[in-house]
């Protein structure tokens, strides 16, 4: 069996998928340039992405189904797992085949895979729309790390710009080493340099002019005062507050 | 802003607030259109969660909880002897629009002890609001308590600012509030109510024939009951509620456990665990009601008053009505598929969906993440074996609670040793 191996992106996936309908080798086995490993006895197909290839199956895709089901799809590449990218091969392949409806045909394992991890993915989403704590620095921009578990920032753009129209602001994805940075005008893609900077987790130092310190310590208070402690409930806290996210939330860090 | 003095307004003020449970910043939609600070989407997000497990969304805290009332339920009552404190309009702006800014919350709830009169204060936090949407340009969402007695021109006014507005019922009978606070009545909380729904209902129908009719309160009013506190029955409670979602268009009602804050012959004594499971099944009920298409007589009434603390009441309800069950998951209505244990609104959706490409079995089912080992005493599926075993209620209700106890027990019986 042959393993189709592209280079990580969502373009790249699709040309995969224009690939093998014009190769017709078979089943086969996909990967991904960070997934694969070189395998004794099977046949490697390196894709070479192709923005026209990969827009005429996006456009065959979305054709056959709702915008919702079309943005599972997305979500679900955006999970970045091994198996996501062989189910989505899986539905794709299901969709093209031209059953009516086949995005609600929940009894098929690919549908249903799809639709599982986009949620997944949907809730990571949400997670980091809320748990993103900025803090600003000298220059007077708001600055978040973050460390999500699947690649949700192109997810979370928009929600970040509409909400801060009036500030400029970075979320920066210390996992996959990308960032967003908004300056007032435009949203765009930035990597940093961190060897240079002082502090890994902050590109530039926390103000003091703009009583950042004063305004963490405002709300670490009102963290406190909102617990009702007769009503202590650690199991439930974690469980809606997972642990991975402590890193980051200002009310977490604990006061020396 | 006195950061000191700042800090110790917050504690006070945000410890006095805590009690509210509405914590809910769902249901609006102020986009950012003037190139402002934040937008409000219809769901909501909580951004962090108490050591209890609430949720944080929302800048919860009073004015002031000076009051001029002294109702025995209420820390802020006049005749507890506790530190008071009144934050200005700028310090609540301030607070407001910093927590903002570094995304700790989605907007602001303001609520209020009552000092001189009504007026007074409802003025004071229609200046909050007004300055927050006006001078700020702040879109974020905005959750007003309406403060009972205050004029209709102020109320109003600020409804034209908050995303929503709600008054507390406080008791869940006229009775119970009565015995505990003599100086309020639920007619005090029934007008304030009526005439900001009925402004809602005028705006909203403005709205069809005049596209720029401002909003007016579009996240709707809410209100909360105190539980545990004074002794009514579940079905007092849910009548109450089930009447005031009808009469007023509710968004919510909450209900919220009594946590005894002080020694007093009216209520539970200090050291009563709040109501916690009854508390749940009560939302739970609430949901039955808003979202599964349950009448409250259904769930509760006369014979059976108050809901069952081991399991939930929708399949309290089925366990009722087992006359009705096994239902075919692959011909039965939406509705009735609604109503069996451990299918939700969801999985429901899913089923009916996904049976027209073909009988859905029971690994299908169970794929699709309702909760089997409840449901599956009242479904059949194509191959489910033509004759199912005819269990009693009781059977059933066993079976379910030692299945579920038996997760739940394992890790308290290790801390006996």
């Amino acid at each position: 069996m042959e393993i189709y191996v592209f280079d990580d992106t969502f373009e790249g996936f699709l040309t995969l998928i224009f690939d093998w309908y014009n190769r017709k080798p078979g089943s086969i086995t996909v990967s991904s340039a960070k997934h694969y490993h070189p395998q004794a006895f099977s046949q490697t197909y390196f894709i070479v992405t192709d923005p026209e290839k990969a827009m005429r199956v996006a456009t065959g895709l979305r054709k056959r189904l709702s915008k919702e089901a079309w943005r599972a799809v997305y979500c679900t590449f955006l999970s970045e797992r091994l198996e996501a990218y062989e189910h989505l091969f899986g539905f794709a392949v299901y969709v093209f085949s031209d059953v009516s409806q086949a995005e609600s045909n929940y009894g098929n394992e690919h549908v249903l895979f799809v639709h599982q991890m986009a949620r997944k993915v949907e809730r990571e989403k949400h997670h980091l729309e809320a748990f993103v704590r900025f803090q600003q620095t000298q220059d007077g921009m708001y600055y978040a790390p973050i460390e999500p578990k699947y690649n949700v920032l192109p997810l979370i753009a928009g929600h970040f710009r509409g909400r801060y129209a009036d500030q400029s602001w970075v979320i920066y994805d210390h996992v996959r080493k990308y960032g967003l940075y908004y300056d007032l005008q435009r949203l765009q893609l930035i990597t940093l340099d961190f060897q240079r900077s002082h502090n890994f987790d902050t590109p530039a130092r926390i103000s003091e002019d703009h009583h950042e310190e004063m305004y963490q310590l405002l709300w670490k208070d009102y963290f406190k005062s909102a617990n009702i402690p007769a009503r202590r409930n650690l199991k439930l806290h974690v469980r809606n507050l997972p642990r991975r996210f402590w890193k980051y939330l200002t009310e977490k860090q604990v006061l020396d | 802003m006195n950061f000191n003095r700042a800090s110790e307004k917050l504690q006070i003020l945000a410890d006095a607030a805590k009690y509210d449970v509405s914590c809910a910043s769902s249901g609006g939609n102020r986009k950012n259109t003037n190139k402002g600070l934040g937008d409000s989407k219809a769901n909501g997000i909580c951004h962090s969660f108490t050591e209890d497990g609430r949720c944080v969304s929302l800048l919860k805290i009073l004015l002031t909880n000076h009051c001029i009332y002294d109702c025995a339920f209420c820390v802020s009552r006049k005749s507890n002897d506790i530190q008071r404190a009144a934050f200005t309009v700028e310090e609540v702006v301030e607070l407001t629009i910093n927590f903002y800014r570094r995304n700790y919350i989605e907007g602001l709830f303001l609520s209020s002890g009552i000092f001189k009169n009504a007026d007074y204060t409802m003025e004071r936090l229609l200046r909050i609001v007004k300055k927050l949407r006006l001078e700020e340009r702040f879109n974020g969402y905005i959750h007003l308590k309406t403060i009972p007695g205050a004029s209709e021109e102020l109320i109003q006014e600020a409804g034209l600012y908050a995303d929503r507005m709600s008054i507390n019922l406080e008791m869940p009978t006229e009775a119970g509030l009565k015995t505990v606070a003599p100086e309020k009545s639920h007619e005090d909380v029934k007008k304030p109510l009526h005439f900001v729904n009925q402004h809602i209902q005028a705006y909203n129908s403005d709205r069809k024939l005049i596209l720029s009719t401002p909003k007016f309160v579009p996240a709707g009013q809410s209100t909360q009951m105190v539980v545990g506190a004074t002794p009514e029955s579940d079905l007092e409670i849910m009548a109450t509620a089930d009447q005031f979602y009808k009469a007023y268009n509710l968004k919510r009602v909450y209900y919220s456990g009594y946590v005894p804050i002080r020694q007093d012959s009216l209520l539970p004594s200090i050291g009563t665990p709040p109501p916690m499971i009854r508390e749940n099944r009560l939302y739970q009920t609430d949901w039955l009601m808003r979202f599964y298409g349950f009448r409250v007589n259904e769930i509760l009434d006369d014979t059976h008053p108050n809901l069952d603390p081991e399991i939930d009441p929708k399949l309290s309800w089925a366990l009722r009505n087992l006359h009705l069950f096994p239902i075919d998951i692959n011909t039965a209505d939406y509705q009735l598929i609604l109503r069996v244990p451990g299918i939700g609104v969801g999985s429901a959706k899913k089923i009916v969906a996904a049976r027209q490409f073909g009988k859905l079995r029971t690994y299908q089912l169970q794929n699709l993440g309702i909760a089997y080992n409840r449901a599956k005493y009242f479904v059949r599926c194509a191959d489910s074996p033509f004759a199912s075993k005819d269990w009693q209620a009781s059977q059933i209700r066993h079976f379910i609670l030692s299945s579920s106890q038996n997760k739940r027990q394992s890790p308290q019986q290790l801390t006996l040793f």
